[in-house]
């Protein structure tokens, strides 16, 4: 894909954040009247000890080009550790994806705190561009569509 | 073969056990046999050509009855009894853990610690075939790697053989039967064939001993071992445990440190 339709791509991004960091951190990028790509979906959750990684490749699944997953920094989440408890299953995911071929580069993770409505725009903003230039995620989507579309040739 | 045979016997003779688990020959390789009687414990074999991973019936209750099991464990077994130990799934009072040792002597072991000495003797190591495989993906790019994977995957139908020969896998109820939400789609399709391998590997993170067991397991020979395998390569380094030998730090997926490096949380 040449560099003038990667311009033209507008990557469909899912973000997964936490409700006591990232959330209120976005929040703050309205309230502050940041401008950011609108590229972004946010899905809200208790903390990222919650975000289970079955939900990153359901997103992948249903059309996603990248993924956000954002919440408190380490020794901030309000449950204490389930911060922690998600970098382990993020190291651990991350290993088993790349080594399986799937572009972990689409994966973006980031700790945003609620006073980081900066640093929130900066994130969705740097992600949309580095997704530009990967282009859209065809690969995964050929297998995902396989039974609608019965294209997928290996 | 014959000293382990007696002494099966004799066990089930006096009672101090009401099961004897070990291997038969069978038709093309050896099989599981479960030896009530002394009379059957006369079949029992051991031999290097024993590979189903028998740890595997250790957790199920309706096989295992409510008496004292022996079981004539091969050192992959042992290696998945104690990852078991760790888990508080089997109990000294319920088990006898004996093997045949190179020599051909039965070998009881009293307790766990001895298992586990006796296990740390051995190297876990790779076969050929796997080393092989693994070089091969080491030097793919990214898209090779995926590619080699879907291949491999297209071929699988769900069978769950993978699940059904893991020791450690003995949830009672498995996220592939989940279906509110359905998690994973149940047909052989290509996402939903990946997405199974990867739920099966993540679970198993830092608690698969590396027996191969599923690996073996799969009718159309999937290398889907060496998923599991390369995650205990990588995490035990990181998260502090021995591949092949028990993790007693807890598993990494529940457990964590405030100092758990990583390079890519911006």
């Amino acid at each position: 894909m040449d560099n003038k339709t990667n311009a033209e791509f507008e990557p469909k991004i899912v973000a997964f954040v936490c409700n006591w960091c990232t959330y209120a951190g976005a929040d703050l990028t309205g309230t502050s009247r940041l401008k950011y790509a609108t590229n972004v979906k946010i899905v809200r959750f208790p903390c990222t000890g919650r975000i289970d990684f079955m939900l990153l490749l359901k997103a992948f699944a249903q059309g996603a080009d990248g993924v956000i997953v954002s919440g408190c920094h380490p020794n901030d989440c309000h449950y204490t550790s389930g911060n922690f408890h998600a970098r382990r299953r993020w190291i651990a995911f991350r290993g088993l994806l790349d080594f399986m071929g799937i572009d972990v580069r689409r994966i973006q993770y980031s700790w945003v705190s609620a006073a980081e409505g900066a640093k929130w725009a900066n994130l969705v903003n740097d992600t949309v561009a580095s997704l530009r230039e990967m282009g859209p995620y065809t690969e995964y989507q050929k297998v995902a569509d396989y039974l609608d579309k019965e294209e997928y040739n290996g | 073969m014959d000293k382990l045979r007696q002494r099966a016997a004799a066990l089930l003779a006096d009672g101090t056990v009401t099961l004897v688990l070990g291997y038969e020959e069978g038709t093309n390789k050896p099989r599981p046999i479960f030896c009530h009687t002394a009379e059957e414990a006369s079949k029992l074999i051991y031999t290097t050509r024993c590979i189903n991973n028998l740890a595997v019936y250790l957790t199920r209750k309706e096989l295992m009855g409510d008496g004292k099991v022996a079981v004539v464990a091969t050192i992959p077994t042992l290696r998945s009894i104690l990852q078991l130990v760790v888990e508080n799934q089997l109990s000294e009072e319920t088990l006898m853990v004996m093997t045949v040792t190179e020599d051909e002597e039965v070998k009881e072991f009293a307790n766990f610690a001895e298992v586990e000495a006796y296990v740390a003797k051995f190297e876990l190591k790779l076969s050929e075939k796997e080393q092989e495989i693994l070089t091969k993906l080491e030097g793919m790019n990214r898209e090779e790697r995926f590619k080699f994977w879907m291949d491999e995957m297209s071929h699988c139908f769900k069978c769950y053989a993978c699940r059904s020969a893991c020791p450690l896998c003995y949830c009672t109820k498995c996220i592939v039967e989940e279906n509110r939400p359905q998690w994973i789609d149940p047909w052989a399709a290509p996402l939903a064939n990946m997405e199974w391998q990867i739920n099966r590997a993540m679970h198993m993170a830092g608690r698969c001993t590396g027996c191969g067991a599923c690996g073996d397991a799969c009718p159309v020979g999937i290398p889907i071992h060496l998923l599991t395998r390369k995650m205990m390569e990588d995490l035990g380094p990181e998260f502090g445990f021995v591949p092949g030998q028990p993790n007693k730090n807890g598993n990494p997926l529940s457990t964590w440190k405030a100092e758990d490096k990583e390079n890519f949380i911006k």
